[in-house]
C-alpha cells in the first residue's frame, strides 16, 4: 500500500465502528435505532472484507463477499422496516420492550 | 503521506458520525449522522482499491437504505420527541461491554501476525468482479436474486394494512 498504511489501520477503524454499532444495538429501545446499529456493524464487517482482499493479494473473493453483504443488508433493512411499520400500525409504538404480545 | 492524511480524515468522519449515531438521543439526528458514516465508509472503500464496491455502497446504502430509514423515522415518530431515559440494557453497561469487546479485539489484531501478500495490486476491479459473479459465484448470485424477490414480496405482505374482514373474523373466534 503506498503511503505507509497498513492492514492494522483498517482493522482498528472497522473495530471502532463495530463497537459503536454494538453499543447502538444494545442501548436503544427504538427499533429503527437498533436497525441503524446493525447497519453500522455490517459496514464494519465490509471494511474488514475489503482490507483483507487488498492486503491478501488482490483476489476478488473478498469484494464479491462484501457485495453479498450489501445485498443482504438491503433485504434486511427492507423487511425490518416493514415489520417496524406494521408493529407501529398495530400498537402505535416501536419501543421493543412494549411489543410483547407475541409472548406465549 | 497523502494517503495517510486522507485515511485519517475519512476515519474521523466515519468514527465521528458513527458516534453520533450511537450516542445521540434524537433519532432524526442519528439518521442524518448515518449519512456521514456511510460516506466515510465509501471513501475508505475507495482507499482500499474497491471502486465498484464503493459505488454500490453509495447507491444501495445512501440512495436506498438511508432514505428508507429516514422515511420510517418520519412515519413512526413525532419528529423530535425521543428522550427516553430508561433503556434496554442501560447506557453504562452497554458502553462497558462494547468498550471491553473492542479492547479485546484490537489487542488481538495487534498480536496476530496476519499473513499478507508481498505484492499489493491496486487496479480497477469491475472486470474481475463481473467474471467472478458469472463464473465461480454464479449459483450464490442467482440465490441472491431469489432472496431479494422473497424480501420484496415479504415486505409488501407485511406492511400492507390488515384486512378488516380477516381481523374481525379473528377477533370473533377468540
Amino acid at each position: 500500500m503506498p503511503g505507509g498504511l497498513t492492514l492494522n489501520h483498517f482493522l482498528v477503524l472497522s473495530l471502532i465502528v463495530f463497537a459503536l454499532g454494538l453499543f447502538c444495538v444494545m442501548s436503544r429501545r427504538n427499533a429503527i435505532g437498533i436497525l441503524m446499529g446493525v447497519e453500522l456493524i455490517l459496514n464494519s464487517a465490509n471494511i474488514n472484507y475489503l482490507a483483507f482482499a487488498l492486503f491478501g493479494g488482490g483476489r476478488y473473493d473478498g469484494q464479491v463477499f462484501s457485495l453479498f453483504v450489501i445485498m443482504l443488508a438491503a433485504a434486511e433493512a427492507v423487511v425490518g422496516l416493514a415489520i417496524v411499520l406494521a408493529i407501529y400500525q398495530d400498537l402505535r409504538t416501536i419501543d421493543v420492550d412494549a411489543t410483547e404480545t407475541l409472548n406465549g | 503521506m497523502i494517503a495517510q492524511a486522507i485515511f485519517y480524515v475519512l476515519a474521523v468522519l466515519t468514527v465521528g458520525s458513527s458516534a453520533i449515531v450511537a450516542f445521540s438521543r434524537n433519532i432524526v439526528r442519528s439518521t442524518f449522522a448515518l449519512l456521514g458514516a456511510f460516506m466515510g465508509v465509501v471513501g475508505i472503500y475507495v482507499l482500499l482499491a474497491a471502486d465498484f464496491v464503493a459505488m454500490i455502497q453509495l447507491l444501495v446504502y445512501v440512495g436506498g437504505i438511508l432514505v428508507l430509514t429516514l422515511f420510517a423515522v418520519m412515519l413512526t415518530q413525532g419528529i423530535a420527541d425521543v428522550t427516553i431515559s430508561n433503556r434496554a440494557v442501560g447506557r453504562l453497561p452497554a458502553l462497558i461491554i462494547s468498550a471491553v469487546a473492542a479492547g479485546i479485539m484490537i489487542f488481538a489484531v495487534f498480536r496476530t501476525p496476519w499473513r499478507q501478500s508481498a505484492r499489493i495490486i491496486v487496479a480497477p476491479t469491475t472486470y474481475g468482479i463481473g467474471n467472478a459473479f458469472l463464473g465461480p459465484y454464479a449459483l450464490p448470485f442467482e440465490l441472491a436474486s431469489i432472496v431479494l424477490l422473497a424480501a420484496l414480496i415479504g415486505a409488501v405482505v407485511i406492511s400492507r394494512p390488515l384486512d378488516r374482514g380477516v381481523s374481525n373474523r379473528l377477533s370473533n373466534e377468540e
